[in-house]
């Protein structure tokens, strides 16, 4: 295995914002690497320094073993990035976009054409290829911004936020798009996202960042592990329960708290197995359960539980 | 330095401004109708006006026609009083009105391809392109120079072409243009584009939309017009060393232009205003 990015206490300052905050995290070959984040987390930035179209404040980066701030030309060439908005000519229609940027990835004239008609068939724009793209809707100019990023098969591919601003149908398309990609052609991904699901669902390893610093890196099953012992439990019931529901659960095994008010209980369960537990618990105690909701997390938690943990 | 993405990115910019109708259409057609109505007027005037009025309208010519280099009284030389108005005219008078086409028109795409990339945020796709900056920049201009260029040698055609044809009777010859039109046409006209195009691209990174782009490029056209195009016609009457001499003081202003946009043009500080 041979890392494609190694990045080494990376930092770009803009005035007294650090949006990115010394991070230091490496790619492999044929990896899909997230960068989850909230908004304002740097992910944008992190992308911008990678492909050398930004200088950094202090630290080093090398891809492909170059570094972006002098071989910024040498690496865009290898390098396809999905932007955060499409940025695509409105005005021109789809071909045009396309051939152009081909263009500019210094793909032979000869091959041009075969090759903007195989993107255009590959992302199914090929009936709307005369079009103009103002008159697309967000999910097609998101596929024609996907096939512009790849039209020169790039080894190492950047997305940023490619299913932001999208119907869940046509993030789905997307999102399988690029699980084709990268299960069938062992495409090098960097994808930067807000969404926890994406990440899990795409995401070999991902680098969970907050205010341009890296709260925790691995795989996401190694992360949900260390955030275990944040895992709660929502019941509500159809009947009061006893007054002491909550005190009698704390006693059980893996139940780190649970408080009681009304209707609805609150567990802390150490890990997702102990909701079972929990639940027969209860059951056997007599108590009439209406709705068992485990909580989901949103990022939010992540990054408190993150930051907890790292306190 | 690779021109394939060079005229690439020019084809592109010309290919988008085209549809920005509002911006260049008044650019194109203005000086088009100038170059064809004026020629008509002027020759059909001193056939319907008193020769008296036109002696007196070229009373304190006669005075300045002493001071003039010879070649230019040369041409004067000989001439019926007709013949003098309409030359005086079309020849001299109307000569600074060529010089607001490539300003202009160069200004109206250099600020589309400039500021409105930004605007409509399609600059970033463009600036992870594997093209240098140096690239991009120069696909830029071009995209507004070459244009601006050829459709003022249009314009100066169809004016060459009017000119003769509207005052044939009167001269019973082919008499336009003169030797000074061929530095203002080949000299001049080129190094206006310039400037229009490198201030624009000097004044884009102050600004946000085209429209303030547009404005502001828009006021800069009527301060050269003041300061330089007023001195056009004089120049002329100086000679073709002298229009040689303004086009060149004109290049060594672009040079300086180009060179600090150059230095503006960056990646880095165009990433940092998106
Ligand atoms: N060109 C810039 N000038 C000044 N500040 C900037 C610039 N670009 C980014 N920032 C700041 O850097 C921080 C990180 O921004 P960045 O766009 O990288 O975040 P992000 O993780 O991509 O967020 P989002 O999810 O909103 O896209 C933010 O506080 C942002 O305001
Ligand atoms: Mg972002």
């Amino acid at each position: 295995m041979n890392a494609i990015i190694e990045v080494n206490q990376l930092k770009r300052v803009f005035g007294q914002n650090r949006a990115v905050d010394g991070i230091t995290f490496h790619v492999e070959q044929g990896e899909v690497f997230g960068l989850l984040g909230p908004n304002g987390a740097g992910k944008t930035t992190t992308v911008r320094l990678l492909n050398g179209i930004l200088p950094p404040s202090e630290g080093t980066a090398r891809i492909f073993g170059l570094d972006p701030a002098t071989h910024g030309e040498d690496i865009r060439r290898r390098t396809g990035v999905l932007t955060e908005t499409p940025a695509l000519y409105e005005r021109l229609s789809a071909r045009e976009n396309l051939e152009f940027f081909a263009t500019l990835q210094g793909i032979p004239e000869a091959d041009l054409s075969r090759r903007v008609d195989e993107m255009l068939e590959f992302f199914e724009l090929a009936s709307r290829a005369k079009d103009k793209v103002e008159t697309f809707s967000k999910g097609m100019k998101q596929r024609l911004a996907l096939a512009r990023a790849l039209i020169h098969k790039p080894p190492l591919l950047f997305l940023d936020e490619p299913t932001s601003g999208l119907d869940p149908e046509a993030a789905q398309q997307v999102n399988d798009l690029i699980a084709n990609l990268t299960s069938a052609n062992g495409q090098t991904v960097v994808l930067a996202t807000h969404n926890l699901f994406e990440a899990q669902r795409l995401c070999d390893r991902v680098a969970v960042m907050n205010k341009g610093r890296i709260l925790a890196l691995g795989s996401l099953k190694e992360l949900s592990r260390k955030l275990w012992h944040v895992t709660w439990v929502d019941i509500t019931f159809h009947v009061k329960p006893s007054e002491n529901v909550a005190g009698s659960l704390k006693a059980l095994h893996g139940v780190i708290q649970a408080s009681a008010e009304g209707e609805a209980l609150a567990v802390q369960v150490e890990n997702e197995d102990v909701i079972p537990e929990v639940i027969r618990h209860l059951v056997n105690t007599g108590e009439s359960i209406l709705r068992v909701n485990p909580r989901d997390y949103t990022l939010e938690d992540i990054y408190f539980a993150l930051q907890a943990g790292e306190a | 330095m690779n021109w394939r993405s060079i005229w690439a990115i020019a084809r592109k910019d010309l290919k988008e401004v085209r549809q920005n109708k509002v911006a260049w259409g008044p650019a194109i057609a203005i000086p088009l109708i100038f170059a064809i109505l004026m020629p008509i007027l002027f020759s059909v005037l001193p056939q319907v006006m008193p020769v008296e009025d036109i002696q007196r309208e070229l009373g304190d010519m006669e005075t300045l026609m002493k001071n003039l280099p010879p070649s230019i009284q040369a041409i004067f030389e000989g001439l019926k009083l007709e013949q003098m108005f309409v030359l005086y005219m079309t020849a001299f008078m109307l000569a600074p009105l060529f010089l607001i086409m490539p300003l202009m028109f160069s200004s109206v795409v250099g600020a589309d391809s400039f500021v409105g990339e930004r605007e409509r945020k399609t600059m970033e796709a463009l600036l992870y392109s594997p093209a240098t900056d140096m690239e991009l920049f120069l696909g830029k201009v071009l995209a507004a120079v070459i244009p601006s260029i050829a459709l003022s040698w249009l314009t100066y055609l169809v004016y060459i072409i009017a000119v003769n044809v509207a005052s044939y009777e009167l001269f019973g010859r082919i008499w336009f243009p003169l030797p000074t039109w061929w530095p203002l046409m080949f000299w001049l006209t080129p190094a206006f584009a310039l400037l229009g195009i490198s201030a624009t691209v000097l004044v884009s990174s102050r600004v946000k939309t085209f429209m303030e782009a547009y404005q502001l490029s828009g006021s800069l056209v009527v301060l050269v017009l003041a300061l330089v195009l007023g001195q056009v016609s004089g120049v002329l009457f100086l000679g073709v060393g002298t229009v040689m001499i303004l086009g060149t003081l004109i290049w060594i202003v672009d040079g300086v232009l180009i060179y600090l946009s150059i230095r503006n043009f960056k990646r880095s500080s165009l990433i940092a205003k998106l």
